[in-house]
């Protein structure tokens, strides 16, 4: 009886349902969780009735995070490094990855094994802030911009895509006399609205996210991006605002919770419709890389 | 056509000429790429040679003082040695072990949702946690399992029993760092396994069927095979990069009360790096992680051509 029903199509459905609902439910409560206290009753999440749905309604904690100057700043940086960043980035990349899904590139293999042997060995964190202490680079911007310009997961996933596109599209206008720019951004560039999307989405999200190279190379608090800021409110529990009284209507919870919906928020409502860019992305390099 | 005939046959060193003058522009336009690589990450691995020095920012590589493997000796030798490299290994180990199959058996099971809508559903919710930032993650968790009225704990106290600081005690810290990279990676990594079954022969079904397989046989013996050549390319790329834990959760998780497990070799460099200003000793450190994640790389390619004839090169 048992073996009947382990081999049989039955207990396969029942797996199968109980790992969807599970992947549902675990990846989508931690966020409703966090919303639903950042603006609840502070007296009801500290009762801890809060687990799913708000309990009462209560905006204090978004406004104590306005009030923050640091949050406000960090927001605008993040903003400022993600369009400088990105724009390099996609910049590099792009034409890099066209050239080296060219055919008549000359070092064509050596530039090939070059870009793709850093992908198994780096010269690790030490070397890599010295070059750029070496460099004049430290505590500004471009540090952390330059350092992160190229990822050569990105690159290969572009060559590839590059490399798929047709040759008669080049030949035609070799044979009007144009050289490579001009076939770049003429011919190739508007086929490629699709890709250079998905590169610029990311890119993006990799800098609007990125805490690690900023958290090294900043010093100055004016610079900060988003992610340092954010380090010190939530992990460091610095959720002390600047002069403000100590408030009954807030916690330091609720505070904390408000901070990261409120800076996730931006990712929350962009991803839904640029999704199937990632996963086009990364099927692209996924099937050919 | 006959231009190039005629340029052939003369030396080598004018065809070289040409393939160069034909390339100019390409060269142009991949020479910021090559610029970023010499500069980002070819200049910094030729500065691993600083930790044969006792290299000091003012003398610079040129001008510091040769001390051979002074570092090397000295971080074997090293009471945190063993602590840190056994931290690293179990933590690496652990985490490949725990998050390589969970995309594997999720894809599996999407691939099975016949609902595309359902399908579509699961995809969007699962590949979400793979775009909030560590930092986010990192505060989430301890928000999460804080004594005080973190939502783990108010189930622990629900079922009487006593909270936990989690977060605080050591024997906890590597379920944690898991635990969370499974929630924020398993979705995504299903992707790519996804791309691979869209590639598998409908008629191959058909046949399992009319021998009278079940879904379960359909499964091992059809869809599984499939996916075995990504499987494998996967699982040379985690192994090759389980050693080489990321610093930033390893950090934004660590405390002085959880610091016996949860140093591990990145944090550690840092410290005497960054910190303590220790550029040496702690170059000397990061060369020799290098080393064995790229000896890692090595041994499995080589592992997995034998066994199973897939491999990166």
């Amino acid at each position: 009886m048992f073996k009947k029903i382990f081999n049989g199509d039955t207990l396969f459905e029942l797996i199968k349902c109980l790992i969807i609902i599970l992947t549902i439910v675990v990846s989508v409560y931690p966020l409703l969780y966090i919303f639903s206290v950042s603006i609840s009753d502070p007296i009801e999440v500290m009762k801890g009735n809060v687990v799913l749905w708000p309990k009462g309604f209560c905006l204090d904690s978004y406004k104590e995070v306005m009030k923050n100057p640091n949050i406000i700043t960090g927001y605008v940086n993040t903003v400022i490094y993600v369009v400088v960043g990105t724009a390099l980035s996609v910049a590099v990349t792009t034409l890099g990855a066209y050239a080296l899904s060219n055919k008549r590139l000359i070092f064509r293999k050596f530039f090939n094994k070059m870009f793709v042997f850093t992908m198994f060995f780096s010269g690790g964190m030490i070397p890599t802030y010295l070059v750029i202490k070496w460099c004049g680079l430290l505590n500004s911007m471009w540090s952390f911009l330059l350092m992160g310009a190229v990822s050569v997961y990105n690159l290969i996933v572009m060559r590839s895509f590059f490399e798929g596109l047709p040759k008669e599209l080049e030949e035609s206008a070799f044979i009007d006399g144009a050289n490579d720019l001009r076939v770049f951004f003429s011919i190739i560039m508007p086929c490629s609205k699709a890709i250079i999307s998905t590169m610029v989405l990311f890119y993006a999200v990799g800098i609007w996210n990125s805490f690690l190279w900023p958290f090294l190379l900043l010093d100055d608090k004016a610079k900060y991006p988003l992610q340092v800021v954010l380090r010190q409110i939530i992990i460091s529990g610095d959720t002390k605002m600047s002069n403000s009284t100590s408030d009954v209507s807030t916690l330091p919870e609720t505070i904390k919770y408000a901070t990261i919906f409120f800076s996730v928020l931006p990712i929350l409502c962009v991803y839904p419709f640029v999704q199937k860019y990632f996963v086009k992305g990364v099927m692209i390099g996924g099937v050919k890389g | 056509m006959r231009a190039n005939d005629k340029n052939s046959r003369t030396k080598q060193k004018s065809k070289f000429a040409k393939r160069l003058s034909d390339s100019k522009y390409l060269l142009l336009m991949i020479a910021p790429c090559v610029l970023y690589f010499i500069i980002f990450k070819y200049w910094p691995m030729f500065g691993l040679i600083t930790s044969f020095q006792n290299y000091s920012v003012f003398k610079g590589i040129t001008g510091s003082e040769w001390v051979g493997f002074k570092h090397y000796s000295t971080f074997f030798h090293d009471p945190y040695f063993f602590t840190v490299l056994k931290n690293t290994l179990l933590l690496g180990i652990f985490n490949t072990a725990w998050n390589f199959p969970m995309p594997i058996i999720l894809a599996l099971v999407i691939n099975e949702i016949r609902s595309n809508k359902l399908k579509k559903f699961t995809q969007t919710v699962s590949y979400f946690p793979h775009f909030i930032s560590v930092v986010i993650l990192c505060g989430m968790v301890m928000s999460c399992l804080s004594p005080r009225g973190g939502i783990v704990n108010n189930i622990v106290v629900l079922f009487g029993g006593k909270p936990i600081n989690f977060i605080s005690d050591p024997k906890y810290f590597r379920t944690i760092y898991i635990a969370s990279g499974i929630w924020q990676t398993t979705g995504w990594g299903t992707i790519i396994y996804l791309a691979a079954l869209t590639g598998v022969n409908v008629e191959l079904y058909d046949a399992a069927a009319v021998d009278g397989a079940n879904r379960w046989q359909k499964l091992w013996n059809v869809t599984l095979p499939a996916i075995i050549p990504t499987i494998v390319v996967v699982l040379i790329m985690s192994v090759g990069r389980s050693v080489t834990i990321g610093f930033d959760k390893v950090f934004l998780l660590q405390n002085d009360a959880n610091i016996s497990t949860s140093e591990v070799i990145s944090t550690y460099e840092y410290e005497r790096g960054i910190i303590k200003g220790n550029y040496s000793y702690s170059a000397a450190i990061g060369l020799f992680m290098s080393v064995i994640s790229s000896l890692l790389v090595i041994m499995t390619n080589t592992i997995s051509r034998k066994l199973s004839d897939t491999a990166l090169w």
